[in-house]
């Protein structure tokens, strides 16, 4: 039983003829980057808002982003990537639809995983931006609203510019949960990393090679994702402020 | 006039949305698709959490033990498992296992691994990573003068752990823990990569043989919110009990 190890197949021709395997998965790491900043570019205008909406104090409001939590965290992202791209265009105006499964190859599934993604993880940035907003002390508010701020100056100006700060680790952290998350976009037909380290080992039968080769790439994206998120938080930091770090609180579950 | 009558049906269709809904492939199916599907999915997810937890446990014993290279074991293992895509992670063993089997078991080749069985030490290896970081911070967050006191009435390392500190570690996280334990049943619905028949498996399946993918995937996204759902109200409550008790 011996496995038949050859780490030159990374230098090879894919079948495609792009280049070389070790090419056709950076490319796929290409496409897995720019679903994961385009997502998280959605998630953090999305989830501020409803984050914000939770904190606004009216009742009607906070139900309707409690609504908007919940039921994008209590369906599987398969599911809700298989909605996006199977059902949506079946629901929507015909021309629409038709419009949306027309679109050429790697568009018609990138772009309803942009937005799945997207919104899947923009409760996760919600969920922290409520939680940042709640742990900021009060006299905050209240000063900023009697020095005559609006409330949307208040948050503009004064709140939310302190809880992204406050709330960088995590988000860090979320950042990464969304490039891993843009894996199950292969479900839809994606070829992104995962799925082209999956195409690589059915081309070539040199199963752990390719693996391999994806594990190295997504650890190493990881590792450059968090340095960058401590150089951030590091130029960020408000000098004598708190720091929210991660020891502090509940851990959250969930990746 | 016949193609007359073609625009017609287009534009009638334009105007109706163009989908005519068959809810009854639901009726036809339900009893495949939890006697077969939901029970996959279960049991995945009872014997991965059973299996993660213990793991985790011993996990977080390690990262948080006086000795280093069992520190480091831990700390790379479940740094690496954090780090990677879950699907990934399930390929990885999907294609590993059968290998490990082969050669632990000295049979000369790869063993022939059931998908289930696959999946089941996929999920427990990986889930184990995210329970362990759940336990450690429970452990930590026991003062540490319980456990000099109970050095000091003469329990050993593993008496303290297991009388004193683990019991109250476990009761502080339970709510995290079984939150955990949710995205986890969310999680199996990945093993669709492996082709496995789970709940969102049965209905994929029973969507693609009646090309009704409309009302299957609608119909397994709501299953999942009620059972997601229940069981996030059920923690909350819970969350707010423990605090009350502590």
């Amino acid at each position: 039983m011996n496995y038949n190890w050859n780490w030159s197949i990374l230098f090879e021709l894919e079948p495609g003829a792009s280049g070389s395997y070790l090419s056709y998965l950076l490319v796929g790491l290409g496409w897995t980057l720019a679903l994961a900043i385009l997502a998280w570019l959605i998630a953090l205008v999305v989830g501020a808002m409803v984050g914000i909406g939770r904190t606004l104090g009216s009742a009607r409001l906070e139900r309707m982003c409690f609504a908007y939590t919940e039921l994008f965290r209590n369906v599987p992202l398969l599911v809700q990537m298989f909605l996006w791209f199977f059902v949506l265009p079946e629901l929507l105006p015909q021309a629409l639809g038709i419009a949306m499964k027309q679109m050429p190859p790697p568009w018609a599934s990138f772009w309803p995983a942009v937005l799945c993604l997207g919104l899947f993880m923009s409760v996760r940035v919600a969920e922290q931006v409520r939680s940042g907003l709640q742990a900021l002390p009060r006299g905050q508010r209240m000063a900023a609203l009697a020095l005559g701020l609006s409330v949307a100056q208040t948050y503009r100006r004064v709140l939310m510019p302190n809880v992204f700060r406050m709330i960088l680790p995590p988000l860090t952290s979320e950042f990464l949960n969304t490039i891993k998350n843009s894996s199950l976009a292969l479900t839809i037909g994606l070829m992104e990393l995962t799925a082209r380290a999956r195409a690589m080992q059915e081309f070539t039968f040199q199963v752990f090679e390719a693996f391999a080769a994806a594990t190295v790439i997504y650890l190493v994206v990881n590792l450059l994702v968090t340095l960058a998120g401590r150089s951030l938080e590091r130029s960020l930091r408000v000098p004598g402020y708190v720091e929210a770090g991660e020891g502090k609180g509940l851990p959250l579950a969930g990746h | 006039m016949w193609r007359r009558a073609k625009e017609k049906a287009s534009r009638w269709r334009v105007t109706n949305m163009g989908y005519d809904f068959d809810f009854d492939v639901i009726a036809r199916s339900w009893v495949y698709l939890f006697r077969d599907g939901l029970s996959f999915t279960v049991t995945l997810t009872l014997l991965s959490m059973a299996g993660g937890i213990v793991l985790g446990t011993l996990l977080a014993l390690m990262r948080l033990s006086h000795l280093g290279p069992l520190r480091a074991v831990a700390s790379t293992y479940v740094n690496v498992m954090r780090s990677l895509p879950l699907v990934l992670v399930i390929f990885w063993f999907y294609f590993l296992v059968p290998w490990i089997g082969g050669w632990v078991s000295g049979s000369g080749q790869p063993l022939k691994v059931g998908a289930f069985t696959s999946a089941l030490i996929t999920f427990t290896l990986f889930e184990a990573a995210f329970y362990c970081e759940i336990l450690r911070a429970g452990i930590q967050s026991i003062p540490r003068g319980q456990l000099f006191a109970g050095s000091a009435l003469g329990l050993s390392y593993s008496q303290n752990m297991r009388l004193v500190v683990l019991p109250q570690a476990f009761r502080n996280m339970l709510p995290v823990l079984l939150t955990q334990t949710i995205i986890l049943f969310q999680d199996t619905s990945l093993v669709y990569v492996i082709s496995s028949t789970d709940f969102l498996g049965a209905a994929h399946k029973v969507a693609n043989r009646d090309h009704r993918l409309v009302e299957m995937y609608s119909f397994a996204a709501v299953v999942y919110f009620i059972f997601c759902f229940s069981a996030s109200v059920y923690v909350r409550r819970l969350q707010k009990r423990l605090m009350i008790i502590r």
